[in-house]
C-alpha cells in the first residue's frame, strides 16, 4: 500500500494519555449467544422513553417492533428474540427503576416475516431508515442516529468522519466489526457519501490496530471511490482519541465549540458499528436487535466477543462464556475509563453497550492531598483544570463552576487516571456538572 | 454471583504513580549529590543531613499526633523537605540550627498553611532563608573541601564560596578549575557542590517523568545568558558563575517543587526565566553573594498569578482566557 494515501491527523490535541491496551480479544471470532429470556428497557438512547406497543402474551419475532415514541428525539425498540412477551414490568437497572419488556425466547431466533429490504436513494429515505432501524450512536453516546443524519437546513455538511478509533482499553467490538462486517460498513459509507454529496470521508483508526488499518485501507482505495474522496487516517494511540470533539479536530482541524453539534462544523461522525448496522437494515430490513460485546477483564476465564441480543442479562453472558473467577469484585458495563460499574449481574445489554468487564479486586491507593503537579490539567483533552474544580467543590464555591467551563467535561476519566494523589477528579466533575444543571433549572 | 460488588465512579483503572512514589524518586535523585557532599565535608555534614531528615519527619509526626490529624509521614514529603534543607546548609552548621530549620520548614511554612499541597513557598527554601537571617554568621561559614582529612573532624579551614571571589580577581586569572567545580570539588553548602550529580539526578527525574525540563533549563539558561552578557562575553567566567553557589540544586530540585511552581508549561517557562533574572540581579547588584533562594521564594509567591495568566484555553472556546 502506498504510504501517502494514509493521512496523518490534521491537528493533534495537546493532551491525551497513553493507556495499557489489553486488547486480547482482538483476534477472536464473535460467537452468537441465545439467552432464554431477555429484558429490553424502553429507553436505551438520549431522548424520550418509548411506550411499549406489545402486551404480555403477544407473540414476537426477531425484529418485531415492541416499543416506540412520537417524540422527535427517540428511537424505536425491537424484539431481539422470537418468543412470547412474558410481562411489561419495572426492573432496577443501574440503580434506577426502569420499564422493561420481558420476553421468553422460544430458542428459534426466527426473524419477523414482515421484514424486507429498505432501499435508500434520498436523504429523506436514509433518515427514515436510521429511525426505523432504531439506530443510536453505538460508540456509547446513544444519540438517535436519524437526528444526526438530519441536520438543520442551513448546515453545510461536507465531511463524514468514520470513528473506528476504539481508544478504550479492552474493547475490541468495533475492531471486530471492521474485520467481520466490512462489506456492510463500506456500503454504508458510500451510500452516505452519495446521498449527502460529501466532499470527503475520513476513516479514523488508532495506530495500534495494524490489521484494521489494512482492511480499512482497502475500503478507502475501493474502485467505487472514483474521485478519491475517501481517506484513511491513522490516529496516534492516545486516549481519548475516539471522543467526538477530539476525532473531528484530528480529522478536519475544526474545533467544535461548547454546546454545538458536529453538523455546526460541517461534520457527521459515525461509529463503524453504527454504519454496519444501518446498512444491514437497508439490505435485509433487520433493525438493531443485537450488539457485539467484548467480554473481558481480569476475572474472566475465556475472554471473547459475543453477539448478544439486546436485553440479555450480564449473568447470562457470564454463564455462556464459561464463568468468571469467584473472587471477582466489579462488573463494568463499557470500558474501564468511562464504563459504569453495576451492583449485580442483573444488568442488561443495551444498544450502546459495547463491553462487559469483570474485574478482580485491585489494590487502590488511598486519596492523599493534591500536590498541584498539574497532570490533570496537562492531560485534559478539553483544556480544563480539574484540580481547580475539585478545590472549588471542596469549599462549596459553585459560582466558580461556569468560569471553569466544567460543561466542556466529557468525563473521559483522564484526570483521575493520571492523578498521583488518587483524587476522585472525574467524579467531582460529574457532581459539579449535575450541581450546575440543578442551579440552572 | 453472591459477591458484594464494588461500585465506584469511573475510571476503573488508575496509573501506578503515587505521591509517595514521586517523593521517593526525588530522594533517589538527590542521594548521589548528598553522599558526595558528605564525603567532601566529612562526618559532620552527614550528621547535619541526617538531623534535618529525622527532625523533619519527627515534626511532621508530632504535628499530626498532637492535632489529631491523619498521619501523613507515609507520603515521604517530609523526608524530601528534610533532605533538601540539609543539602542547603553549610557543612559547619551546628545541629541545633538544623533542628530549628526543620521546625521552620515543616511546622511554620508547611503545616501552619495547611500541610502538603497548601504551602505557598518551598518549605526547605524558606527555612534556609529564615536561618540565614537569624544566624547569618553560621550560615555563611563554608569549609574548604576535605577539611576533615587535613585537620580532623573537629577542625576548621574556612573558605569563601566561589561566588564571593570578586569579579576583578576572576578576570585577572584566579586559580580555579572548571572541571573540578563541575565534579564538586569546591566549597559550598553540603548538597550543592556536585553539579554533575545534580544534573544526573535531574535527568533521572525527567526520564521518570516526575518533572519536566522546562524550569531547570529556562532558569539555568537565563542565568547563563545574563552572565555572558554582563560579564564581558566570557564563556569561562559564565561557566564559573553557573557552577558556583546553589544554582543547579535550586533550579533542578527546589524550583521544580510541584506545590510551589506553575502547573502550565507556559507558566513554568515564565517561572524559570523569572527565577533566572532575579538570581542574576541579586548576584550582580545585590549585597548578597547568592540569590537562588530568594529568587525561588519570590517567584513562588507569584505562582497563583502565573497560573491564572497562562491557563490553557478551553477547547473550542474563543477569546476567553479565563480558566481558573
Amino acid at each position: 500500500m502506498s504510504k501517502e494515501r494514509i493521512l496523518s491527523p490534521v491537528k493533534r490535541i495537546r493532551a491525551g494519555i497513553s493507556l495499557p491496551h489489553f486488547k486480547g480479544t482482538a483476534e477472536t471470532e464473535t460467537v452468537n449467544i441465545t439467552p432464554e429470556k431477555v429484558f429490553i428497557p424502553v429507553v436505551m438512547h438520549i431522548g424520550a422513553p418509548c411506550k411499549p406497543t406489545v402486551k404480555a402474551g403477544d407473540k414476537v419475532y426477531v425484529g418485531t417492533k415492541i416499543a416506540d415514541s412520537e417524540a422527535p428525539v427517540s428511537a424505536p425498540i425491537h424484539s431481539s428474540v422470537s418468543g412470547t412477551v412474558a410481562a411489561v414490568t419495572v426492573k432496577e437497572l443501574y440503580g434506577k427503576p426502569t420499564e422493561v419488556i420481558e420476553i421468553d425466547s422460544d430458542g428459534n431466533m426466527e426473524a419477523d416475516p414482515s421484514l424486507k429490504p429498505f432501499p435508500v436513494r434520498s436523504k429523506k429515505a436514509l433518515v427514515e431508515a436510521a429511525r426505523l432501524c432504531g439506530l443510536v450512536g453505538l460508540g456509547g453516546a446513544g444519540f438517535p442516529t436519524h437526528i444526526k443524519l438530519n441536520p438543520p437546513k442551513n448546515a453545510k455538511i461536507d465531511t463524514l468522519v468514520v470513528n473506528a478509533a476504539e481508544c478504550e482499553p479492552y474493547i475490541t467490538s468495533d475492531y471486530r466489526e471492521c474485520m467481520e462486517n466490512y462489506d456492510d460498513v463500506i456500503e454504508a459509507i458510500y451510500l452516505i457519501k452519495k446521498v449527502f454529496k460529501l466532499e470527503r470521508v475520513v476513516i479514523c483508526v488508532e495506530a495500534n490496530k495494524p490489521k484494521a488499518i489494512k482492511k480499512l485501507y482497502e475500503m478507502a482505495t475501493d474502485k467505487r471511490d472514483k474521485d478519491d474522496t475517501v481517506k484513511l487516517m491513522k490516529l496516534p494511540t492516545k486516549y481519548p482519541q475516539g471522543a467526538e470533539k477530539v476525532i473531528i479536530y484530528s480529522a478536519t482541524g475544526r474545533q467544535l465549540p461548547p454546546g454545538k453539534l458536529p453538523s455546526d462544523v460541517g461534520c457527521i461522525v459515525m461509529n463503524v458499528t453504527s454504519l454496519g448496522t444501518l446498512y444491514r437494515f437497508i439490505k435485509t430490513g433487520m433493525p438493531l436487535v443485537s450488539k457485539r460485546i467484548t467480554f473481558e477483564g481480569t476475572a474472566v476465564k475465556k475472554p471473547q466477543n459475543v453477539m448478544a441480543p439486546i436485553g440479555t442479562r450480564v449473568s447470562d453472558i457470564i454463564d455462556f462464556c464459561g464463568g468468571v473467577d469467584d473472587s471477582f469484585s466489579k462488573i463494568i458495563m463499557g470500558g474501564p475509563m468511562m464504563g459504569v460499574s453495576v451492583i449485580d449481574g442483573e444488568g442488561v445489554i443495551e444498544k450502546r453497550t459495547n463491553a462487559v468487564l469483570v474485574l478482580n479486586p485491585s489494590s487502590t491507593a488511598p486519596s492523599t492531598p493534591c500536590i498541584r503537579c498539574g497532570r490533570c490539567a496537562d492531560k485534559c483533552p478539553m483544556g480544563l483544570t480539574p484540580a481547580n474544580v475539585e478545590a472549588a467543590s471542596r469549599i462549596g464555591d459553585t459560582g466558580r463552576y461556569e468560569k471553569l467551563n466544567i460543561n466542556l467535561c466529557m468525563e473521559c476519566g483522564s484526570c483521575s487516571y493520571v492523578c498521583p494523589a488518587k483524587r476522585p477528579l472525574t467524579q467531582v466533575m460529574r457532581l459539579a456538572k449535575a450541581e450546575l444543571r440543578r442551579k440552572k433549572q | 454471583m453472591n459477591n458484594m460488588l464494588n461500585v465506584s465512579s469511573s475510571p476503573h483503572i488508575r496509573h501506578e504513580d503515587t505521591t509517595s512514589g514521586i517523593m521517593m524518586d526525588v530522594v533517589i535523585a538527590l542521594l548521589p549529590a548528598t553522599i558526595v557532599g558528605c564525603m567532601l565535608f566529612g562526618l559532620n555534614a552527614a550528621f547535619i543531613v541526617c538531623t534535618c531528615v529525622i527532625s523533619s519527619v519527627l515534626f511532621e509526626f508530632l504535628w499530626n499526633l498532637i492535632l489529631k490529624k491523619p498521619q501523613s509521614v507515609g507520603d515521604f514529603s517530609a523526608i524530601v523537605t528534610g533532605l533538601l534543607l540539609g543539602m542547603n546548609l553549610p557543612p559547619k552548621t551546628p545541629l541545633w540550627i538544623a533542628v530549628i530549620g526543620s521546625f521552620a520548614a515543616i511546622i511554620v511554612v508547611k503545616q501552619m498553611f495547611g500541610g502538603l499541597g497548601h504551602n505557598f513557598v518551598n518549605p526547605a527554601m524558606a527555612a534556609r532563608i529564615i536561618l540565614l537571617v537569624s544566624f547569618p554568621s553560621y550560615l555563611t561559614t563554608y569549609l574548604e573541601p576535605f577539611t576533615h582529612k587535613i585537620v580532623g573532624e573537629q577542625g576548621t579551614i574556612t573558605s569563601a564560596t566561589p561566588l564571593a571571589i570578586p569579579f576583578e580577581t576572576l578576570k585577572n586569572g584566579a586559580d580555579y578549575s572548571l572541571k573540578e567545580m563541575f565534579f564538586g570539588n569546591k566549597s559550598g553548602s553540603i548538597g550543592e557542590v556536585s553539579a554533575m550529580l545534580l544534573i544526573l539526578g535531574g535527568l533521572y527525574l525527567i526520564i521518570r517523568k516526575v518533572i519536566k525540563p522546562i524550569i531547570p533549563v529556562s532558569f539555568i539558561g537565563t542565568v547563563a545568558v545574563m552572565t555572558y552578557l554582563f560579564y564581558g562575553f566570557d564563556l569561562r567566567i559564565t561557566a564559573f558563575y553557573l557552577l558556583s553557589g546553589g544554582l543547579f540544586l535550586g533550579a533542578i530540585f527546589m524550583a521544580t517543587d510541584y506545590v510551589t511552581s506553575p502547573t502550565t508549561d507556559l507558566g513554568k517557562l515564565v517561572f524559570g526565566i523569572g527565577c533566572g533574572l532575579i538570581t542574576f540581579a541579586i548576584r550582580k547588584w545585590g549585597s548578597l553573594p547568592e540569590g537562588v533562594s530568594y529568587s525561588i521564594i519570590i517567584m513562588n509567591i507569584l505562582v497563583p498569578h502565573i497560573n491564572k495568566l497562562t491557563a490553557r484555553r478551553p477547547f473550542g472556546v474563543k477569546g476567553v482566557k479565563e480558566n481558573g
